[in-house]
C-alpha cells in the first residue's frame, strides 16, 4: 500500500506553512543561514514556517536548491 | 480574515516577522558596500556596474538551466536565449528595486535570488510551446503513477482512483477541483498553470494547500487514511 502512503505524504498540510510569496521574500536569508549552518538546524529554528514550506511545494524547494548551490559558488 | 493553516496564515510567528523581511539587519560587508555604492551612484562608475551584475546573473542563470536538464526540454540557442532574458529581466528588477535591499544578506546572494525566480518563471511560461499535456485533459489513469502504485496492481490502482475522484467531484470548490485535476492528474508544473492561468504561485500554491486539506480529512473520514491529530483537533481549523 506504499501508494496510499505516498498520497498520504502528499496531502498532510502544515499550519507552520508560510506560502510561497512570504518564503520566497526571505529565500535569500533562509539560504545564508544554512549556509552558516550546514545542517539547517538554525534556519529552520529561525524560520519554522519557511521550513515548512520548503519541504511542501516543489517549487520554492526548487529554487532553494538552486539559490543556495550559486551561493555556496560564490559566483562573483 | 484567513484560517490558520492557510499558506502564510502565520508568518510573522512562524518566521520571526517574515512580512518585515524576516532577517537581521547588518553591517554590509565590503563586496556588498562596493555594489551598492556603484549601482546607486551615476556615469561611467554605474553603467561598468549594472554590465557586471548582467554578466554574473548571466552565470548563475546559465549554471541554473543547467542545473535544472532534464526536467525541462530546452537546449542550445534557445537555453542560451532564455538565460539572457533571465538576467537581462532580473537586472532590471533589481535596479529598480535597489531601495528595498534590507541588508540582511550579501548583496550576491539577494541579487541571485531574483534570477534564479526568473528562471522558474521563464520555464513555466516556456512549457506551453511544446506542451507535453493539455490542460483540462483529466487522464485519471495517470493518477496512480504520481504516487508511485505499479501498473500491475490493477485493484490498488482502481480503488485509489476511485476514492480520490469522488472526494475531488464532492470537496473541492470548481477552481480548486481544475487546479488540483492539472497539477496532480495531468501532471502539469505549477509554474506552468501560473503562466496559463495568469496567476501567481502563491495564489496557485493556496488553492492546492486547501485542497489536499479537504481531500485529505475527507479521505480520512472514509477510511482510506488514518485521520491526523491535527484534523482532531478543533483549534487547528480556528480562525486566528
Amino acid at each position: 500500500m506504499a501508494g496510499w502512503d505516498e498520497l498520504d505524504r502528499f496531502l498532510q498540510t502544515d499550519p507552520r506553512d508560510v506560502g510561497c510569496e512570504q518564503a520566497l521574500q526571505i529565500l535569500h536569508v533562509y539560504v545564508e543561514a544554512v549556509l552558516d549552518d550546514e545542517t539547517g538546524a538554525e534556519a529552520a529554528r529561525r524560520y519554522p514556517g519557511v521550513e515548512a514550506h520548503l519541504l511542501s511545494c516543489g517549487p520554492c524547494a526548487e529554487d532553494y536548491e538552486g539559490l543556495l548551490l550559486v551561493a555556496r559558488a560564490d559566483l562573483a | 480574515m484567513r484560517s490558520a493553516d492557510d499558506p502564510g496564515g502565520d508568518a510573522g510567528a512562524a518566521c520571526g516577522g517574515v512580512r518585515g523581511g524576516g532577517g537581521t539587519r547588518r553591517e554590509p560587508d565590503e563586496q556588498t558596500a562596493q555594489w551598492l555604492a556603484a549601482l546607486g551612484g551615476s556615469g561611467s562608475a554605474r553603467e561598468q556596474a549594472v554590465s557586471r551584475l548582467h554578466e554574473l546573473l548571466l552565470r548563475v542563470a546559465r549554471a541554473e538551466l543547467g542545473r535544472r536538464a532534464g526536467r525541462h526540454p530546452i537546449t542550445g540557442p534557445e537555453l542560451d536565449d532564455l538565460a539572457y532574458q533571465a538576467a537581462d529581466d532580473a537586472v532590471l528588477a533589481i535596479t529598480t528595486k535597489l531601495g528595498e535591499f534590507r541588508g540582511e544578506s550579501q548583496f550576491t546572494t539577494w541579487a541571485y535570488r531574483f534570477v534564479v525566480l526568473e528562471v522558474s518563471s521563464k520555464l513555466g511560461r516556456h512549457f506551453w510551446q511544446r506542451p507535453t499535456v493539455a490542460l483540462d485533459t483529466a487522464d485519471w489513469e495517470r493518477l496512480p503513477d504520481r504516487f508511485g502504485i505499479s501498473p500491475v496492481d490493477h485493484a490498488e490502482r482502481r480503488d485509489l482512483i476511485a476514492a480520490v475522484r469522488r472526494a475531488v467531484d464532492q470537496e473541492l470548490t470548481e477552481r480548486q477541483r481544475r487546479v488540483f485535476i492539472a497539477i496532480v492528474v495531468d501532471g502539469i508544473p505549477l509554474d506552468a498553470l501560473v503562466a496559463q492561468l495568469g496567476s501567481s504561485r502563491n495564489a496557485i500554491y493556496k488553492i492546492m494547500f486547501d485542497a489536499r486539506r479537504k481531500l485529505r480529512a475527507a479521505l480520512a473520514a472514509n477510511g482510506y487514511l488514518t485521520a491526523s491529530a491535527q484534523e482532531a483537533d478543533p483549534e487547528h481549523h480556528q480562525v486566528r
